[in-house]
C-alpha cells in the first residue's frame, strides 16, 4: 500500500473521518470507501461528466481530484439531492416526469451539474441549458428530454421558498450566487 | 485508469512549495488538476512526488490597477469568468473563458495551470500572447518576471526552471475604447480549439486603426501573433477588403498536422477566423461609437 493520510470532510451533510491512500481519486473514495455508489465513473479522465459532484457548492469532476484534497471541505453527491427517502428534488421529479433518462448512467452527474446551474441561473433559455450540460455526455437520450425536464424544473423551483430549494452542501461557503 | 503511487505534499506558502520543488526529484506541481489529473489517471506521467498548490495561501486573487490586471496563479477560470473587472475592461477574456472547457472544469482549472501546461490551443495562452502578458515566477532566489513572448520555449514547455513556480500573471490594460473578439473552431463545445483567433483593436476618431493585436492559437507549437496582419491594418481605415486581404497572410503561418486536422486546413481556418474576428471587433467598435453619437 502507498502513502496514506487522515482526512475529515462533510458529504451530504454527514461528517466522515477516514484514512485514505493519497493517490486515490475523490470519485473512487466516495464510491469505494464511503459506499456512495451513486457517483458514476465513465471516462476517468475528465471528459464525460458522469462523476460530477459539488465541491464546496461548485460542480467538479471527482475523477480529477484526489480524496486528500477534500480534507476540510464539503461535498454534495447525487445521494444528497433528494430532501428525504420518499421525496424527490424538483429536478429529479422533472427528470422522472419528462423521461429525461434511459440507462441512467450519466444522470447523477447531470443532476449535480443542474443543481449548481439552476441555482446560478434560475430562468435559463434552452440554449443556456444546452451549454450548461455540455460537459456531461449522455449516449441514450439525445439530450432533448433532459433539456425539457431542466426547463420544467426551473419553473417548479420558482414556486419553492429559497431555503427549501437547494440541498445542504450545494451553496458555496460565504459566496453570493454569481449574477 | 488510476493514478500511480506517489508521495503527496501540500505546502502552505510559496516558499515551502519552491523549497519542495527544489529538493524533490521527479516532482509535479498540481494546480487545478484539469490536465495533470487525467495524465496521472492514464499514467502518462509517473511522478514520485505531487506538490499540491491548492492550500498555498495568497495565490488566488484578481487585482485591477490603473494600467493592468494582476491575476494570482491559482485563480480559478470560473472566478475570472465572473469577475466584473474582467467583464468591463478585459472583455475578450470573458469571451474566451466561456469557450474554456465546461463549467465543471472552469470551477477547478486555474490560470497558472493553463499557462504552465501551455497547450498551443488553450484560450488563456492565446490571450497571454495577445496582451504581451508578463508572468511572475518564484524561485529559490526570489521572484523574476518573464515577458510572455519569451515564456514558451518549445511545445508545451514554459521557460521556468524545475525549482520555480508561476505565482502570477499581468495583463496590460488597453484603452477604454478598444474592441475585441475571440473566435475559435472546435468539433464540440468546450473542446480545445483546432484553431482560434484573438483580436484586440483600437481606432482614432476618424475610424483609422491605431493599434492591433492578432493571435492565432492551435496552429503551431505555441500561439503565434500574426504580425503581418497587425502591420497591414494599423494606420488603415477598416473595410471588408482590407481585412480579407490582410488575413490571407495567415495561410503562410507554420501549422501542425495531427489527428484533428491537416496543416492546410488549420492555415485556412487561421485566415478565415482572423478575418471574422477582425470584422466582429470592428462591428463592436462601430456599434459602440454609434451609441455614443446618439
Amino acid at each position: 500500500m502507498g502513502e496514506k493520510r487522515k482526512i475529515a470532510l462533510t458529504v451530504n451533510g454527514r461528517r466522515y473521518e477516514e484514512e485514505v491512500e493519497v493517490r486515490v481519486t475523490l470519485a473512487d473514495f466516495v464510491r469505494h470507501q464511503l459506499g456512495l455508489t451513486g457517483t458514476h465513473l465513465g471516462c476517468e479522465h475528465g471528459v464525460c461528466g458522469a462523476c460530477t459532484i459539488l465541491f464546496d457548492g461548485r460542480s467538479a469532476r471527482s475523477c480529477l481530484m484526489l480524496a486528500v484534497q477534500a480534507d476540510g471541505h464539503e461535498l454534495l453527491t447525487v445521494e444528497g439531492i433528494a430532501p428525504s427517502n420518499d421525496e424527490l428534488h424538483p429536478i429529479q421529479q422533472a427528470f422522472h416526469e419528462h423521461h429525461a433518462l434511459q440507462c441512467g448512467y450519466c444522470t447523477p452527474g447531470i443532476l449535480t451539474t443542474l443543481i449548481e446551474f439552476l441555482r446560478d441561473n434560475p430562468d435559463p433559455t434552452e440554449r443556456e441549458v444546452r451549454i450548461g450540460i455540455s460537459g456531461n455526455l449522455c449516449r441514450c437520450t439525445g439530450y432533448q428530454n433532459i433539456v425539457i425536464a431542466t426547463l420544467a424544473a426551473a419553473q417548479t423551483l420558482k414556486g419553492i421558498p429559497e431555503q427549501k430549494k437547494w440541498p445542504q452542501g450545494s451553496t458555496p461557503p460565504g459566496a453570493a450566487p454569481p449574477s | 485508469m488510476k493514478p500511480p503511487p506517489f508521495s503527496y505534499h501540500d505546502p502552505r506558502t510559496v516558499g515551502e512549495a519552491v523549497g519542495l520543488l527544489g529538493s524533490l526529484e521527479n516532482a509535479k506541481a498540481l494546480a487545478g488538476g484539469q490536465s495533470l489529473m487525467p495524465m496521472l489517471n492514464m499514467r502518462f506521467v509517473l511522478p514520485d512526488h505531487v506538490i499540491d498548490l491548492n492550500r498555498v495561501a495568497g495565490l488566488a486573487y484578481i487585482r485591477e490597477s490603473a494600467d493592468a490586471l494582476e491575476i494570482g496563479a491559482m485563480t480559478r477560470q470560473r472566478d475570472l469568468e465572473y469577475s466584473d473587472a474582467v467583464r468591463a475592461h478585459w472583455p475578450i477574456m470573458h469571451e474566451a473563458l466561456l469557450q474554456v472547457g465546461h463549467r465543471q472544469t472552469r470551477n477547478r482549472g486555474t490560470i497558472g495551470g493553463s499557462l504552465c501546461h501551455l497547450d498551443p490551443a488553450a484560450e488563456l495562452v492565446s490571450l497571454a500572447a495577445g496582451y504581451d502578458a508578463t508572468v511572475t515566477v518564484a524561485g529559490p532566489k526570489g521572484e523574476r518576471k518573464i515577458a510572455f513572448a519569451e515564456f514558451p520555449v518549445a511545445y508545451m514547455t514554459p521557460a521556468i526552471e524545475p525549482n520555480e513556480l508561476v505565482v502570477g500573471v499581468r495583463f496590460p490594460r488597453w484603452s477604454p475604447q478598444h474592441s475585441h473578439a475571440f473566435i475559435e473552431f472546435s468539433r464540440r463545445h468546450g473542446d480545445f480549439a483546432i484553431t482560434s483567433a484573438a483580436v484586440l483593436i483600437e481606432a482614432d476618431g476618424g475610424g483609422k486603426i491605431t493599434r492591433a493585436s492578432v493571435t492565432i492559437g492551435g496552429m503551431g507549437t505555441v500561439p503565434k501573433r500574426a504580425t503581418e496582419v497587425e502591420q497591414a491594418i494599423v494606420g488603415q481605415v477598416p473595410s471588408a477588403a482590407l481585412f480579407r486581404e490582410a488575413c490571407e497572410s495567415c495561410r503562410k503561418l507554420e501549422a501542425i498536422d495531427d489527428v484533428h486536422a491537416p496543416a492546410s486546413y488549420r492555415q485556412h481556418l487561421a485566415a478565415v477566423l482572423s478575418r471574422r474576428a477582425l470584422e466582429k471587433a470592428h462591428a463592436r467598435l462601430v456599434e459602440r461609437q454609434g451609441h455614443r453619437a446618439n
